[in-house]
């Protein structure tokens, strides 16, 4: 580890403890790097989502995290063991040191309050000390920066669209200036040139901050134009760990193939797609 | 042979306190049997508005729709007739099937409403249809939550199939399943395609997905048909700036990592 690290995930297991068990995640362990976006995908299921409520201590019962530990580098230098911390210590580390960005966020707004006193409510939380008018020209700046506006800090969810609303989750995120953000399908729902305004973004201002981001999502593709490293995750285990170019030149694990093959390309050969030659011959 | 002339469509709503906003403006193409069309375009472009005009959820505001030189009945069982050849699947299997019933029920539905089989023979058809999407017949008598996403819109798509339509829309008809059957259920849809010599008119945001599984391209902009043509044309050289903006916001790793790409192009442009 170098003091270059800000988290160690160290053979981490997370049981559904139902009848019979589910284990959900086996052993996995990554480190992730100051200002890098790790990858994570896989196929549904395959416990991606389990491993990022984990490392935020998410987790509702029955899930409980059986074995191994996730250690968060402070940038002050002290070491924060995430998987003993107290209630109170919780409070203070959740979205303080690692905010996360959840899966169908755009629908995770509270629709009856205006989005500027959602985005007070984290500073209200977490920095008591701050005035009012202080918290209100922090929010602005906020939707600003993520560039949906100050002018919108009145308007309801249902007055922004799911791109807005999407950006209103990220400055929420945002809001206390996290050193990890963890983005569960942060654009699933988004339309490509959507989707890429706010990769652009978000690589923006992890340039601009320097936090890390563990972005999650199935579509590979993406990740190989975003991530710094990609980990591939399938039935609980992360099965293989390497650079974009790597995996796409080489992945060394069949089962990355076979997820890569998933995706038809866009300019490519047609892959493992049915229609081609065979249909061509027919219809025509 | 059956084919549908989709012709200066145009569809506006009343937008309260901001006049008028024109969803559809004068598009028209021609879908025939055997022939895959795909539309694509940004959320809002007017896509599933289209789609909701063939099915008659919504009506144009002008323009004319004619299935084999007839315009669309309004009701009855004209109305009946022209929904057994065009049908739709839709884009969320998880909404599109009624939990309260069985798979079953789901099939046997358009069966008995459209007289497609003699009633003895419609549990060996829900069994046919069944299998038709490589589904265990035995599934039959599942409710729809002891299905997978994609069991559940194989189900979706044996249903349309039920009335042995020549005409199939389909809405985003894999977005909300996982990557990994997302290749399986296109390749189920074009398989059964050929076989029944369908039209589909595919709906999708995915540009990839458009160009494989189909033959022409319509880019749809607000409302507006800004380009369309031979699938793999449109998307390897577009002529429209629009196309270009959604090709090039799509992830490609291809041009990332530079692979075949250059050869590829190559071919097309011959």
């Amino acid at each position: 580890m170098t003091d270059q690290t800000l988290l160690t995930i160290d053979e981490i297991d997370v049981v559904y403890d139902v009848d019979p068990p589910v284990h959900a995640v086996r052993g996995v362990s990554l480190e992730l790097a100051r200002g890098e976006i790790l990858g994570l995908a896989g196929e549904s299921g395959c416990g991606k989502t389990t491993l990022a409520y984990a490392i935020q201590r998410l987790l509702k019962p029955p899930a409980v995290i059986s074995a191994g530990g996730v250690i968060f580098h402070d940038r002050d230098g002290t070491d924060i063991d995430i998987t003993a911390l107290d209630t109170d210590g919780l409070r203070r580390f959740r979205w303080d040191k690692a905010s996360m960005v959840f899966q169908g966020a755009m629908n995770a707004l509270n629709p009856v309050k205006n989005i500027g006193s959602q985005l007070d409510d984290v500073f209200r939380t977490h920095r008591p000390g701050m005035g009012k008018a202080e918290r209100r020209e922090a929010c602005a700046e906020l939707l600003d920066i993520v560039k949906v506006g100050r002018d919108r800090l009145r308007s309801y969810p249902h007055e922004l669209s799911g791109g807005m609303r999407q950006r209103v989750m990220i400055a929420m995120a945002l809001a206390l200036k996290p050193q990890l953000m963890i983005m569960d399908e942060p654009t699933t729902a988004l339309d490509v040139l959507i989707q890429r305004e706010i990769l652009q973004q978000i690589s923006e201002l992890r340039t601009q901050f320097g936090f890390s981001v563990i972005f999650i999502t199935h579509d590979l593709p993406l990740l190989l134009e975003i991530s710094d490293r990609i980990a591939i995750m399938r039935a609980g285990e992360v099965v293989e760990l390497d650079t974009p170019a790597n995996i796409y030149h080489g992945a060394a694990h069949e089962y990355t193939r076979t997820l890569l093959s998933s995706f038809p390309s866009l300019t490519g050969d047609r892959g493992g797609f049915l229609r081609g030659e065979q249909n061509t011959g027919a219809t025509r | 042979m059956t084919t549908l002339e989709f012709s200066h469509v145009s569809r506006s709503y009343k937008v309260r306190g901001a006049g008028t906003l024109k969803a559809l403006d004068d598009v028209s193409f021609t879908l025939v049997s055997g022939k895959t069309i795909a539309l694509v375009g940004q959320s809002g472009s007017g896509k599933s508005t289209i789609a909701k005009i063939l099915t008659q959820l919504e009506s144009a505001s002008s323009g004319s729709i004619l299935l084999d030189g007839k315009p669309i009945p309004r009701r009855g069982r004209a109305l009946r007739a022209y929904r057994q050849s065009v049908r739709m699947v839709f884009q969320d299997p998880y909404a599109s099937l009624n939990p309260y019933h069985s798979i079953r029920h789901h099939l046997e539905r358009p069966l008995r409403l459209h007289r497609v089989v003699p009633k003895r023979e419609i549990d060996s058809e829900v069994a046919r249809l069944l299998e038709r999407v490589k589904l265990d017949p035995a599934l039959a008598d599942r409710s729809p939550h002891e299905l997978s996403g994609g069991q559940r819109q194989r189900v979706a798509i044996a249903r349309a199939l039920a009335s042995r339509p020549s005409l199939l829309i389909a809405d985003e008809p894999v977005s909300m399943l996982d990557v990994s059957i997302r290749l399986g259920v296109l390749n189920l849809l074009a398989e059964l395609q050929r076989e029944s010599n369908l039209g589909v008119l595919y709906i999708t945001h995915d540009l990839a997905t458009a160009r494989h599984f189909s033959d022409e391209i319509m880019v749809l902009n607000r409302g507006v048909v800004v380009e369309r043509g031979p699938a793999d044309r449109v998307i390897l050289e577009p002529e429209h700036e629009y196309t270009r903006r959604l090709r090039d916001a799509s992830p490609n790793p291809d041009t990332l990592f530079g692979a075949s790409t250059g050869t590829r192009r190559e071919e097309a442009g011959e």
